[in-house]
């Protein structure tokens, strides 16, 4: 009757060896392999170092023109402009510059390098309908797995530190521009590449001159998620080394200092809400020749 | 009639998991509906043979779903056979790699699409450009060659404009103008014309035909309508459930229609405004009237026949009299009644 009430288990001792299996054989690798990919790595590591610095060594005045200019550039909105810029003016006030320079930095380089990855693994998918149901359970993956999970794996093989926050912010984060990017190219009207086709586009002509643009509203709003996406993950990130506003978050939350990291707290929600509005913005402009308007 | 432009050979498309198993059936004369009722494939052309000559309008008409666009997509292989042949300027389409058919496209045939098909995020001038800028032409050449086809149809003006800001007829003359601007002889337009309302429709009837006069290209037109066709067609085909049932001049068809299908279709039209004297001309004697050259059309005829209060017409050719024809015959070929019940068995 056991067998009813106890669902059958694989018995202690196995389990305990199959499980120390797969530790012992990633320790391996991470030996074996670790500096090598560390290696690889490198030149990323040391772009966000100069960012970073970049970033903090500028005078402050400059940092805020740049916002203004990027803000102005984005949305067109004077509104959205004087919002950004007395939001970072409020976030020095309070003495959050430094941290959120860091953070800046950060989000930039993931989501430079969601791009730089998501986008061609999107036209893969979009290509290829194997490539598709090889690489949407995948992405299921990144997105629901707990991240505290995939941070083990990347933290034994390449420490703390920035390289493997920014691996763990970009596993969170890059999902949507490869879901939407494949989307968007699929959405793409057919009668409108039937034509590339029948005036002789090759393969470069079509994707570059019609799908990636026809798709771009699609893969913007996929740059938008993955930056929200990206700015979720700055508190876990900074257990593993990654500074910005997430380590006062951190401090406050294990020393019970609620203006702390109320404080901390918005401000990345103040850096949400300006990357949101500003890349929605520009997303829609990115759309204007749909508008019929007839002015004829 | 010269060498054929495009000829097409036994052409066969069937649609399907295993279109090729299925030729031998259709050729065994198994139907359409038997075939994706038996067989679950559908077929899509049977066995179409046509030549088409140069420098005319060759227009293909049938109901939705009997393979009109089918057709005309493996013309320039948008489609690929089941089996049989497409031959343009004697060269065989389907033999072409995949470098040879670009260049076929870009450069030997272009094409107008129903819902116009334009590049939503370029202006009017750079979608006239598109098979230019495709070819790699320099940027001072395409634009002035766009400019010009933008100013043949009649839009100036708008150059900058996006599609969306125009209206279906002008969206078409943006589309007439891209397949233009790359001066390819063949022009494959299918229901060019059908998406547009039918005042905008006819007038882009009269854009294309006075364009022929000038450029004499080969074009294929598919349309559904009937009155388009005679309009503007030098030769008609007539598909059904993807097989060709008849295929000659507009007089022939309507003159004789091979059955029950195209008599369906011609039975609404005006055909004193189709039919020419010469349909009905005869050897009779003792008719006085006025000379009328053989291309009249009936409904001039007759009224220059009742105007002179004559019992018909003497039917000339370059001013030399080849026949006559009677008032009589004239109003029997106009009159000429339906024989069939059942005329909504096709509808
Ligand atoms: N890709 C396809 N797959 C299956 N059947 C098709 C496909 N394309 C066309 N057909 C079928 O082939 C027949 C002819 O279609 P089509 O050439 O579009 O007709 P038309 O243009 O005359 O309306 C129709 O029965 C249609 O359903
Ligand atoms: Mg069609």
């Amino acid at each position: 009757m056991s067998f009813l009430t106890e669902i059958p288990t694989m018995g202690r001792t196995d389990l305990r060896d199959f499980k120390k299996g797969i530790d012992d054989s990633f320790r391996e690798f991470t030996f074996n392999y670790g500096e090598v990919i560390e290696n690889f790595f490198e030149p990323l590591l040391q772009f966000m170092i100069w960012f970073e610095r970049l970033l903090l060594a500028a005078p402050w005045p400059i940092i805020l023109i740049v916002i203004a200019g990027l803000s102005w550039l984005g949305s067109r909105s004077w509104k959205l402009t004087v919002g950004a810029v007395a939001a970072f003016l409020v976030i020095g006030y309070l003495d959050m510059w430094e941290d959120t320079m860091a953070t800046v930095a950060i989000i930039s380089v993931a989501t430079l390098l969601c791009i730089g990855v998501g986008i061609p693994l999107g036209v893969l998918m979009a290509r290829s309908n194997r490539a598709q149901t090889i690489i949407t359970p995948v992405l299921d993956v990144m997105q629901t797995i707990p991240s505290f999970v995939y941070l083990i794996p990347v933290v034994m093989l390449l420490g703390i530190g920035k390289v493997p926050g920014l691996l763990a912010v970009c596993i969170y984060a890059i999902p949507p521009i490869v879901r939407l990017t494949n989307l968007g190219i699929r959405l793409v009207d057919r009668d409108v590449m039937e034509a590339a086709e029948a005036f002789g586009a090759d393969y470069r002509q079509k994707l570059f001159g019609v799908q990636i643009p026809l798709a771009l509203p699609n893969i913007f709003a996929g740059v938008n998620q993955t930056i929200m996406m990206a700015l979720a993950m700055v508190v876990i990130a900074s257990m593993i080394g990654v500074k910005g506003l997430g380590v006062p978050v951190l401090r406050a939350i294990s020393n019970q200092y609620l203006a702390l990291g109320l404080l901390n707290g918005l401000a990345i929600v103040a850096l949400a809400i300006i990357f949101d509005r500003v890349s929605q913005q520009y997303g829609k402009r990115l759309q204007r020749h749909r508008e019929g308007g007839h002015n004829v | 009639m010269s060498e054929a432009k495009v000829s097409i050979k036994n052409l066969y498309k069937i649609f399907g998991r295993k279109p090729a198993d299925m030729v031998a059936h259709v050729e065994n004369g198994v139907s359409k509906a038997d075939l994706l009722e038996n067989y679950g494939h559908i077929l899509g052309l049977n066995n179409v043979s046509i030549d088409i000559a140069p420098r005319a309008i060759q227009v293909v008409m049938g109901l939705s779903g009997s393979g009109k666009s089918t057709l005309i997509r493996h013309i320039n292989r948008l489609i690929e056979p089941t089996a049989g042949q497409v031959v343009v300027d004697g060269d065989d389409v389907l033999q072409m790699d995949e470098a040879q058919l670009r260049d076929f496209r870009r450069k030997k045939a272009s094409m107008v699409f129903q819902k116009f098909a334009l590049l939503p995020h370029r202006s009017v001038i750079d979608n006239v450009a598109y098979g230019l800028k495709i070819q790699g032409v320099d940027a001072g050449q395409y634009t002035k060659t766009a400019q010009h086809w933008i100013e043949r149809v009649g839009l100036s003006g708008f150059e900058n404009n996006f599609p969306a800001q125009l209206s279906g007829g002008m969206q078409q003359r943006v589309g007439l103008a891209r397949a233009l601007a790359t001066d390819s002889e063949l022009l494959l337009m299918d229901e060019a014309f059908s998406a547009l309302d039918p005042l905008i429709r006819s007038d882009m009837q009269d854009i294309l035909l006075a364009l022929q006069d000038e450029l004499h290209k080969t074009i294929i037109f598919i349309t559904h309508d009937l009155d388009e066709a005679l309009k503007i067609g030098d030769n008609i085909t007539i598909l059904r459930d993807g097989a060709v049932v008849q295929n000659g001049r507009p007089q022939d068809i309507v003159m004789s229609p091979a059955d029950d299908y195209v008599t369906d279709f011609i039975k609404d039209i005006n055909k004193a405004r189709v039919l020419q004297v010469s349909s009905v001309m005869g050897k009779e004697q003792g008719i006085k009237g006025p000379s009328l050259e053989a291309n009249t059309l009936l409904e001039d005829a007759m009224q220059s026949v009742i105007d002179s209060k004559a019992n018909g017409a003497v039917v000339t050719k370059n001013g030399k009299k080849v026949g006559t024809a009677s008032l009589a015959a004239m109003v029997k070929a106009i009159a000429r009644a339906e024989k069939t019940g059942d005329t909504e068995t096709y509808r």
